[in-house]
């Protein structure tokens, strides 16, 4: 993985110096709360419901074993012993005191992390495939792009102070799994019939209070212009992105407002003016951070061992959910799912990360990724030693094979602890994994993403669930909208609202009927979502309404 | 009490007059969700009778708002060729629309771009647009809600001169330049990104 020279760990040190400076002028009264609010967001500090929160970036969710470790000591010195994985790759800390966060960056500053552009109206952490460099079907790996936009958008001046957030997400693979169509910016690495490295361009999708997905605004583009190319975008973005309303100042807004075909006219013809100018990339910078991002040195495949346990119920679930094909022969990757209904969602303790740590180092060449989905993810596994990790991983409860079902459900923190939420999404989670903690009936109505959001901001990207979740505010209580039939990959697509909201005891009752009319209704080898496509929500609506289709 | 302003990473004395326009007499209503693209953010222009009553000194060097300066510019052509002349922009204005009524836009010895808001980061792009776009060689001056903390970005988006806002001391001010040493990517301040620098 990249690793920081002189220049990146000044930048990281002057940045924290200067943060320093800052808290201690707001707390000085020399920067008022409005002030300082951008800036402390900037550094991923929120002021949240109990304690401020703090967003730590994990830049493209790729971790060292020494970083988990730093973030475990981090959650035991200054919170209160875990950590919560985010659905853009990043962890977040729910119970940091003001006055410590200086402290806890120079912690991070000591591992090369940051917790820089988490939040704020900037360009956010770059997020990409969590199986980026290891999948079978991957075409290019996008690992050392994302490294090479991460920092030129690191401080970038020109757009340090955007309309609002902007996320990039960038894949490389023919299966997208960055969800690239629901970003502000979503990247597709290809290679042309010629062979040559090749961008396809997607701009203006998102999640958030209007869904909506990207448009292509370059269907081909050589990758010396990937920077000038997001550049010309986001000044007009910039320049013209409404700033009078926060709720309308997203990209997306923009490209809708102005159509694709003038939008993509207005960053055509300023891009003329920047194209090929200093921040065209090169085949010296490429390779620069391209190297940092070899092959491991993987073994000859070994012995067959797994065929040993075939008759293990128990591992073999878990085989068949939380492992993934590898590209190399011999070799898997592994999800450690953080979807126990144990914890909440994402959630890891700092003895379960430190546990990760030391199987990542033993087993997985001492790396460690998030994904979206919020899990942990040991990338290149050897087969053979599959089972030692099952064992090991299955003492700290990373083990359940939910990978993919039902009670794998991506959830934001919720009102719980987010001060944006109008409802609680954990218990949610929860209630629903309780109810379905059979994993013979799991594995049997299979694959079925369940997102949960607190709020319309959609963290848990509750639109491309197949089964969404949103929490809404009714006369000061905690309703939930249901929507069936979003997607996310290359079919993405948004759900539609089945009918009025739910309280939350209805909850569980509600989505048993839901997989109920899926069971009564599929085909052989129907996946869930694929059957509401080919149904539509009409006889769902029916079983959870009633006749009527009222409540 | 000291100057607000720095200039070129000082403080100076400041040598020029910001001419205000009189208020609008009419409350200007937002045309959102109207495609013409500068009205999307909303913000009024000035109105044809704040140009004209826009009253200003006969010598000296004086900053006009730019729809007043075109509304007089050829009896200005003197004042110009003086350097007394220098152009006040807002955030909102569309720089392409005027950039060619204007034959030479290096004769004008400053141009300043006026920030209502802090986090209104359109100035950066205009930064750059008009120093790399248009050109512009002269004083580059930020006015408005300029503070400490984005001058670092407004340096390497172009501007050289720094009008601080009044109630802050721009002897602190001044350290916010100074902020990062090496940037990694390439922008007006330092052209060439880092890696096509120094050797990585």
């Amino acid at each position: 993985m990249y690793k920081y020279d002189t220049l990146d760990q000044t930048l990281v040190n002057e940045r924290v110096a200067q943060y320093e400076g800052q808290l201690t002028r707001f707390l000085n009264k020399e920067l008022t709360e409005e002030e300082f609010r951008p800036l402390r967001l900037q550094n991923g500090l929120y002021i949240q419901r109990h304690a401020p929160m703090l967003r730590v970036a994990i830049p493209y969710g790729l971790l060292s074993s020494s970083q988990l470790i730093k973030l475990a000591d981090i959650a035991d010195k200054f919170d209160r012993g875990y950590g919560h994985f985010s659905t853009r790759q990043n962890i977040q800390f729910n119970w940091p005191k003001l006055e410590d966060t200086p402290k806890i960056l120079k912690e991070l500053a000591k591992v090369e992390m940051h917790a820089i552009q988490t939040s704020g109206n900037c360009i956010r952490n770059i997020t990409t495939d969590q199986f980026a460099g290891v999948a079978p079907d991957e075409i290019i790996d996008p690992r050392y792009l994302a490294e090479i936009i991460r920092q030129w958008s690191t401080f970038h001046p020109e757009f340090a102070l955007l309309p609002r957030k902007f996320k990039i997400a960038i894949t490389g693979s023919s299966k997208d799994r960055a969800i690239v169509q629901a970003h502000d910016i979503g990247l597709e690495i290809f290679a042309n019939n010629k062979n040559e490295m090749t961008v396809k361009v997607w701009v203006g999708g998102g999640l958030g209070r209007t869904p909506i997905l990207g448009s292509v605004i370059k269907e081909s583009l050589s990758w010396k212009h990937m920077l000038t190319y997001c550049e010309a975008i986001l000044r007009i973005y910039n320049l013209y992105g409404r700033r009078d309303n926060m709720y309308k100042a997203r990209i997306k807004i923009l490209v809708k407002s102005l159509g694709i075909e003038k939008f993509k006219q207005l960053v055509d013809k300023e891009w003329e003016t920047i194209k090929d100018g200093p921040n065209t990339l090169d085949e010296l910078e490429i390779n620069r951070v391209k190297a940092f991002f070899s092959e491991p040195n993987y073994k000859s495949r070994g012995t067959d061992e797994l065929s040993k346990y075939t008759d293990n119920k128990q591992f073999s679930q878990w085989l068949l959910r939380c492992t993934h094909k590898h590209k190399k022969l011999g070799y898997r990757s592994v999800t450690l799912s953080l979807k126990s209904n144990e914890q909440a969602p994402g959630d890891a303790t700092s003895d379960q990360m430190r546990s990760v740590a030391e199987l990542a180092e033993q087993y997985s060449f001492g790396e460690i990724r998030v994904s979206h989905e919020q899990n942990l993810i040991l990338a290149d596994v050897l087969e053979d030693d599959l089972f030692e990790l099952w064992e090991k991983a299955k003492v700290q409860k990373l083990t359940t094979p939910n990978i993919g079902l039902l009670t794998d459900i991506i959830c934001c923190p919720g009102g719980d602890f987010c001060s944006l939420a109008n409802a609680k999404s954990i218990p949610i989670a929860k209630s629903i994994q309780d109810i379905f903690d059979d994993m013979d009936y799991l594995h049997d109505i299979g694959e079925i993403n369940l997102n949960i959001s607190g709020c319309m901001n959609a963290c848990g990207h509750h639109h491309v669930g197949h089964i969404g979740i949103l929490g809404v505010d009714k006369d000061g209580s905690e309703w939930y909208q249901v929507t069936l039939g979003g997607n996310q990959g290359n079919f993405a697509s948004i759900g539609k609202v089945i009918g009025p909201s739910f309280s939350e005891e209805e909850m569980p009752e509600v989505i048993k009927k839901i997989i109920g009319t899926y069971v009564s209704n599929r085909h052989p080898d129907e996946n869930f979502i694929d059957c509401v496509s080919r149904i539509g929500i009409d006889p769902f609506k029916k079983e959870v309404y009633g006749e009527k289709g009222k409540k | 009490m000291s100057s607000q302003l720095i200039l070129n990473n000082h403080i100076a004395n400041d040598e020029w007059q910001l001419i205000e326009p009189p208020k609008a007499q009419e409350e200007v209503k937002k045309q959102a969700g109207k495609v013409v693209i500068f009205k999307i953010t909303g913000e009024a222009s000035l109105n044809q009778d704040q140009i004209e009553k826009t009253t200003f000194p006969k010598s000296g060097k004086i900053i006009l708002p730019i729809q007043v300066l075109l509304h007089h510019q050829k009896a200005l052509m003197d004042r110009i060729a003086k350097k007394e002349i220098g152009i006040w922009i807002e955030t909102h204005e569309e720089i392409n629309s005027f950039i060619d009524k204007i034959d030479d836009i290096n004769k004008f010895s400053l141009i300043s771009v006026n920030v209502r808001k802090f986090a209104d980061g359109r100035i950066f792009s205009i930064g750059n647009m008009l120093r790399m776009k248009y050109k512009f060689k002269n004083e580059l001056r930020a006015i408005g809600d300029v503070l400490r903390d984005q001058l670092f970005f407004l340096k390497r988006s172009g501007f050289n001169s720094f009008l601080i806002r009044k109630d802050r001391d721009a002897n602190d001010a001044i350290l916010g330049l100074t902020d990062f040493s090496t940037p990694y990517q390439g922008a007006v301040d330092q052209q060439k990104p880092a890696w096509k620098i120094i050797k990585r």
